[in-house]
């Protein structure tokens, strides 16, 4: 089983982008849960989602304590949350945008996720759209195929300019 | 169609294609995402039902009542302090034998506000003659809903039944979703005792001393029947789509000495905690009931027994404990947990199991070294 803990706060799309990435596991003929921790949401506040794939049916309901991925949509976060706890050893992280601040030895990738989304104008109530793009940026980790993400953004936003975002970070995102 | 959906998008999708002819309800979290998505069916045309968005829950269960005794097929969902709140006419469906489908999203009671799992709320409406199913995955709460249609109408039955999901852990996690076609699954209603103005009867009489608890054991009797409706319904919906539940969902229980038997998604994360223990050389197994009402007849005899309750009577001990302390002459290990939402993982329950004091109760998280 693969699990991953988004990181984002509340409006950025992080629960969004736990489903995305369900549906396409999911369009990838495994078995995929997503789930955020529901709390006091409002916009702006720090905000986690999980998400487990495998072969297999997944039976677990209980939060991801040992991740194996780590996606953080915002990266200020990491001044108030410790994004790392319970990070595997041999675990990933992915960023959005520079690397100020210590990772702790892990392996981490980042790719400008908001430079994408402002460049195709990807901007609702004044926040860049996080979810599409990053889905692209899995898909070049190989947690899901980019053929599956493609099919999961179509399914759920009619706008191309998603499919666009996911297909820059795709390429953007340096392994 | 495969796709992926909430536990609360499941349960509204299930209610779209049986199309009740009547829909009366009002939004509560975490149960919201279920009466959003049938009003949005209904605005965009895809659901032909009558959709009255109520000023209250008790209201709500009122205007059910109301339209399936006109022989209309009804649907409502609720949570929590919105069940608690149409509590009297709860009480009244059930006595109508009005075959009302209720999903409930289980929700902790205030204070303190707590809008995360408990069964508590569901396990206050025990007593009211409806028949009680508890889900724990998307697809079952699908599968269920359409089925619940089905049992509620049974003439041997005419009951309501309240289909149960726990909040947030199955209401809004995403999960795989096969969604069916209905064929002639779900047919008309005929509702033996509908009003007909061409036949005036006389509804909700006084009933006295010498009549009154006749309709009781009628509803007793009825409910005894259910038993062999749900087997059959679900025999029926095995062959036409493949899948079946049962009473209750056993795992790895035959040659188990020791069993652990709970409700909801704990009941699916258990499961996991069996897989840890049977590499342990703990022959565990667990048992995830499915109907509370009717209380299945439980096989644990010669085993050991804890049973994880996420609700609580004050004062006597955990519902689903005592059920099968006197259902089963067993001498279960009571642990409650997963109150209000508490955290519990396939760790937890396995640790339940390796430490269990058959004819104790712990809390999880109060209780030391449980």
């Amino acid at each position: 089983m693969y699990e991953i803990r988004i990181h984002s706060r509340g409006g950025q799309g992080g629960v969004t982008a736990a489903k995305l990435l369900a549906l396409a596991a999911f369009r990838d003929h495994k078995y995929a849960t997503a789930f955020p921790f529901y709390g006091a949401e409002r916009r702006g506040a720090p905000v986690v989602s999980f998400v487990r794939i495998d072969e297999s049916p997944i039976r677990v309901y209980s939060q991801i304590k040992k991740p194996d991925l780590i996606v953080v949509l915002d990266n200020s976060i990491m001044d108030v949350v410790d994004v790392l706890h319970g990070l595997r050893p041999g675990g990933k992280v992915l960023l959005n945008g520079t690397l100020p601040h210590d990772m702790k030895g892990f392996q981490t990738l980042s790719v400008d996720l908001t430079t994408i989304a402002l460049r195709l104008n990807l901007v609702v109530a004044g926040s860049p759209i996080l979810n599409t793009p990053v889905i692209g940026a899995l898909a070049k980790m190989g947690i899901v195929s980019m053929d599956s993400a493609k099919s999961a953004i179509s399914e759920m936003f009619s706008d191309d300019r998603n499919v666009k975002a996911a297909e820059a970070a795709f390429q953007e995102l340096v392994l | 169609m495969l796709t992926i959906a909430t536990g609360n998008k499941a349960v509204a999708a299930a209610v779209k294609q049986v199309s009740p002819e009547v829909i009366a309800a009002y939004p509560i979290t975490p149960q919201t995402e279920i009466v959003e998505q049938i009003a949005e069916y209904v605005t965009n045309g895809e659901l032909k039902s009558q959709y009255i968005p109520v000023e209250s829950e008790h209201s709500a269960m009122a205007a059910c009542i109301g339209a399936s005794i006109t022989g209309a097929r009804t649907f409502t969902a609720t949570s929590s302090h919105g069940l608690l709140y149409m509590h009297e006419m709860v009480n009244w469906a059930a006595g109508g034998r009005l075959p009302i489908v209720m999903a409930n999203v289980n929700r902790a009671l205030g204070p303190g506000w707590n809008i995360w799992a408990e069964h508590t709320d569901s396990m206050q409406e025990r007593d009211t003659g409806w028949l009680q199913v508890y889900v724990s995955t998307v697809q079952e709460a699908y599968d269920t809903t359409l089925m619940a249609f089905r049992i509620a109408e049974h003439n041997d039955v005419l009951l309501p039944v309240m289909v149960n999901l726990d909040g947030f852990s199955l209401s809004h996690i995403n999960q795989s979703l096969e969604t069916v076609d209905l064929g002639d699954f779900i047919p008309p209603l005929r509702l033996p005792h509908a009003i007909d103005v061409k036949n005036p009867r006389g509804y909700g009489p006084l009933t006295g001393p010498e009549d009154y608890f006749k309709f009781r054991w009628d509803i007793e009797r009825s409910m005894r029947d259910s038993v062999k409706v749900i087997e059959s319904i679900e025999n029926e919906f095995f062959r036409r789509f493949g899948r079946s539940y049962g009473f209750t969902d056993d795992y790895q229980c035959e040659d188990a000495d020791v069993v652990v038997v709970s409700m909801g998604t704990l009941g699916k994360e258990a499961e996991v905690s069996i897989d840890l223990l049977r590499k342990e050389g703990i022959k565990a197994g667990s048992m995830r009931i499915r109907w509370l009402r009717p209380f299945p007849k439980l096989d644990l005899k010669g085993r050991d027994v804890v049973v994880i309750d996420r609700d609580y009577s004050f004062g006597y001990g955990g519902i689903l404990a005592e059920a099968v302390r006197s259902t089963c002459r067993a001498e279960p290990y009571s642990v409650i947990a997963g109150l209000g939402g508490q955290e519990v993982t396939y760790d937890d329950i396995a640790g339940f199991i390796r430490g269990r004091r058959p004819g104790e109760e712990s809390w999880f998280g109060v209780t030391p070294d449980v």
